[in-house]
């Protein structure tokens, strides 16, 4: 039974053991975010590579989000002669969850891959001890700048893919199936708060968080050359992506 | 102006190094033969504070830094460069970015003065011409030099060499010893190298120490290593020739 209970919890233990170095390597490059050299311009580098080259990708994911949504609750509404909700639900399903859990999981495939395989590449082939050698910092000049840039571009990404969802929703309801355009307006205002938006990009932004360190977790942690690599690239975007999800709901639990 | 004393580590129970104790001569070149998997490079990385002991000192210009944190131990770094096995160049950089790194980080240059030394140490190795290239685009005998010129830049005290002609046809090692015993002669500096290539260290060193077991067997010069009488010893010389 003992050995049952070993052998079952043997995963459990193994996924606390990983959350608890992961917020370890989190508190160390929040300690070294206030120390300087300050270097700007890795951080905006990165600011380039997380967000303005995530655009295209969130632009085509965001806009196809919001039409399919459009013509699935339409589909719905009509049932009950409710079509004119169509632009609220919709504006409100993008702006709370789809704009941010949809980019951030774009983000990860894209971005938190790249972060775990960069690193990771780094790792095996002693780059990351030749920092060490040289007196600079491998929490400080690679893992805090690209948590920094996720942080800062996840909500950015966030605020077009929603606007591009609704976009995206107007003109399959109201070109395709014929949904007034100054009700399909008027709801969307009526209905969405600011807060609604507010409170999506503070999901992204924690998002951003998740999925940059787990990237950078498993790239500065990767043992075994280029199979460990390539192991490292997929746990980061298969770890990230469960807890997106998981933290997803209990952010949406505590403010909404 | 290196000491290490009694150090010990161990990896999952498996003992690597075993109070081993080793002084390093400043201004030479000190060689470190042993086995493949015998602990050379654990050692190495241990010197410059990489891998922290389980027991025992390092001592580095009297600063004893066994135990020192970070920021202290970042400080005494400055005074080392480090030669990786397959050079470690930043793929993401040019070849005179990766020169230029460590003098970007830690002088207050001005860029056409950066330029000027990263030339001055690109032509030391004897390399011209290749300073916008990608290390991709390199041979390994190539990469090696720039990532000697890396290692020099700050025209660092110490300079530490993990299996410099590991992988490289003869010519190449050859000219990698010349370029080796040349900088030496030049910078001063002190050379530590770890090898398992014994024709290359009775070409280049002042002085060889011999790794076995966790623990230094034998130290001296290479005529002093090649007359010894150790029976240890001379299986290993002869071994390694083989």
């Amino acid at each position: 039974m003992i050995r049952f209970l070993e052998f079952a919890g043997r995963p459990l233990v193994f996924f606390i053991e990983e959350c608890g170095r992961i917020m370890l390597l989190l508190l160390s490059t929040i300690s070294w975010m206030f120390r300087p050299p300050f270097r700007f311009r890795v951080i905006f580098k990165q600011m380039e590579f997380v967000g303005v080259n995530s655009v295209g990708v969130v632009l085509i994911t965001g806009a196809f989000t919001g039409m399919v949504l459009a013509l699935q609750t339409y589909h719905g509404f009509k049932m009950f002669g409710g079509e004119s909700l169509v632009g609220s639900t919709l504006a409100l399903a993008m702006t709370r969850e789809l704009g941010p859990v949809f980019t951030a999981l774009m983000v990860t495939g894209r971005v938190g891959s790249a972060m775990a395989a960069e690193l990771g590449t780094m790792k095996v082939t002693e780059q990351i001890d030749a920092l060490n050698t040289m007196s600079v910092n491998p929490i400080q000049y690679l893992v805090m700048p690209r948590i920094i840039a996720a942080i800062l571009m996840l909500p950015v990404l966030t605020i077009i893919s929603d606007f591009v969802g609704i976009v995206g929703g107007y003109f399959v309801g109201v070109n395709l199936l014929k949904i007034n355009s100054g009700i399909f307006i008027a709801k969307i205002i009526d209905i969405v708060d600011l807060d609604d938006i507010f409170n999506g990009l503070i999901k992204a932004a924690f998002f951003g968080l998740i999925l940059s360190l787990v990237g950078c977790y498993k790239g500065i942690y990767t043992i075994g050359g280029a199979e460990g690599v390539g192991r490292a690239t997929t746990q980061s975007v298969v770890l990230s992506s469960i807890l997106i999800f998981i933290s997803d709901y209990f952010l949406t639990a505590v403010m909404f | 102006m290196i000491k290490l004393i009694k150090i010990s580590k161990s990896f999952n129970s498996q003992k690597v190094l075993d109070e081993l104790d080793l002084n390093i001569d400043p201004e030479k070149i000190t060689v470190i033969i042993g086995q493949s998997g015998g602990g050379k490079s654990v050692l190495l990385k241990h010197i410059i504070g990489l891998i922290r002991p389980d027991s025992g000192q390092i001592i580095i210009d009297k600063i004893d830094i066994t135990n020192l944190n970070d920021k202290k131990l970042n400080e005494v770094r400055k005074k080392f460069g480090m030669l990786f096995q397959d050079a470690a160049l930043f793929d993401s950089m040019t070849v005179g970015e990766n020169v230029a790194f460590p003098l970007n980080e830690h002088t207050r240059l001005s860029r056409k003065e950066i330029n000027k030394i990263v030339n001055e140490k690109l032509n030391l190795v004897g390399l011209e011409n290749v300073i916008h290239k990608m290390p991709s685009e390199l041979s390994g005998g190539m990469r090696k030099r720039v990532g000697l010129a890396r290692a020099i830049a700050l025209d660092p005290k110490i300079v530490l060499f993990d299996e410099p002609t590991t992988g490289l046809d003869p010519i190449m090692r050859e000219s990698v010893d010349e370029l080796i015993v040349a900088t030496q002669k030049r910078t001063k500096a002190t050379f530590v190298i770890i090898s398992h290539d014994i024709e290359s260290t009775f070409t280049i060193a002042h002085k060889v120490a011999m790794l076995y077991q966790g623990k230094i067997v034998a130290v001296g010069t290479p005529d002093e290593i090649r007359s010894s009488n150790n029976s240890f010893v001379k299986r290993f010389i002869r071994d390694l020739r083989i």
